[in-house]
């Protein structure tokens, strides 16, 4: 999977056709290799670097009903998100709180990317929840979106002003997800990107000798030749 | 046994697409199929099963507040929201049109509409679920399709 680090990696590798070729090669020349493609050879360096971005990213949903946290869990998993699920608004910062106190990064697993929550709800509604959010040092950068089945603009707009994302008229569809994860992940994607070169320059000396993408440091062949070398694995 | 089991198929799918013809069932039960994979073969008929079990619940409190005198307006509504919401979650597109007539009556503060609506709602409730029901008894015993378009 091609992370932003990546594609300025297959640009560089794709147009100089380089491969790593085995120094220790005690075979004959009829010796079968395996050809590694210049993406794979990417995936292999990039792993150490991208990981953050190949986990899921993690929505907390806030709703009293049974069909609907059923049916809203069913949508994110399909849409590849990693979800919880809870049934009231107090439950919800009960499971941030709980979040807060392990807030390091070897929580990234943890960490709510989203939240998105049914305005009417017994005891604390999705507006008081959103409102307790917002105000809090820790919690205020999560994006929440509203859901609700009434479609009422004085609503809508105290929403919005009080920060949330967005206001999702019920019943929320699979489209309605597929845009909120494209939103999503283009505000993670800068903060990833922000991260990424903070652990690049962390790693460059740690990659092992082993991969191939080590051997970039060495000056790649002339573009102009007929065929690509195959490496060996 | 192969034929058999095609026209069942052909069967199940006039049923279905009745349903929506006839204004029972709207987009939204769609949208529920597209959640159905082979990893969850049974989502649709769960959440309907899910449906009917808050339904009888809904209903019965409902019931409950229409006998008190005089009437809570603000609880009937409240009450008829939540089911009106589930109705809603599950394309149940006749109950979900009742509900709304209910709470117009509610809003009205009318006694005598809000009696009446509600066994229209019921009814509607009730015509939805034996409809469903025999439509997911008869997928059951269709078998999945892939089994009966497996050619020999």
């Amino acid at each position: 999977r091609c992370c932003p680090l990546s594609l300025s990696f297959s640009s560089y590798i794709s147009s100089t056709q380089f491969i790593h070729s085995s120094s220790s090669s005690s075979s004959s020349s009829t010796t079968p290799f395996i050809s590694i493609t210049p993406m794979e050879t990417i995936n292999l360096c990039c792993d150490h670097i991208t990981s953050p971005i190949s986990k899921e990213l993690h929505v907390l949903a806030v709703d009293d009903s049974n069909i609907d946290r059923k049916v809203i869990e069913r949508l994110l998993k399909v849409s590849s998100f990693k979800v919880t699920v809870v049934d009231s608004g107090s439950r919800a910062l009960q499971y941030l709180g709980l979040e807060e106190d392990n807030n390091s990064s070897q929580f990234d697993d943890l960490k709510v990317n989203l939240i998105m929550t049914d305005y009417s709800m017994p005891g604390m509604t999705g507006f008081e929840l959103l409102k307790k959010i917002k105000n809090s040092s820790t919690l205020k950068e999560i994006p929440v979106v509203i859901m609700s089945s009434e479609n009422i603009l004085t609503r809508i707009d105290s929403c919005l002003e009080e920060g949330a994302e967005d206001y999702l008229l019920k019943p929320v569809k699979l489209s309605d997800v597929r845009r909120l994860k494209d939103s999503i992940l283009k505000s993670e994607g800068a903060e990833i990107r922000r991260i990424q070169s903070h652990k690049r320059k962390r790693n460059n000396d740690r990659l092992p000798s082993s991969v191939a993408c080590h051997d970039l440091s060495v000056p790649p062949p002339s573009p102009q030749q007929p065929t690509p070398k195959l490496a060996r694995l | 046994m192969e034929r058999n089991q095609m026209q069942m198929h052909r069967q199940i799918a006039t049923i279905r697409k009745s349903l929506f013809d006839q204004g029972y069932l709207d987009e939204q039960f769609v949208q529920l199929e597209e959640l159905q994979d082979n990893s969850n073969p049974n989502f649709v008929e769960e959440v309907v099963t899910l449906f009917y079990r808050d339904s009888a619940r809904f209903l019965y409190n409902l019931d409950q507040a229409l006998e008190k005198r005089p009437l809570d307006f603000s609880r009937l509504d409240s009450l008829m929201h939540q089911f009106k919401g589930s109705s809603s979650s599950i394309g149940a597109k006749k109950v979900k049109i009742e509900c709304t007539h209910f709470r117009d009556y509610c809003n009205a503060r009318n006694t005598e509409g809000c009696k009446r609506t509600f066994q229209h709602v019921k009814k509607e409730y009730t015509t939805l679920k034996k409809k469903l029901e025999a439509y997911f008894q008869m997928s059951r015993q269709a078998g999945p399709i892939e089994t009966a378009c497996r050619p020999r």
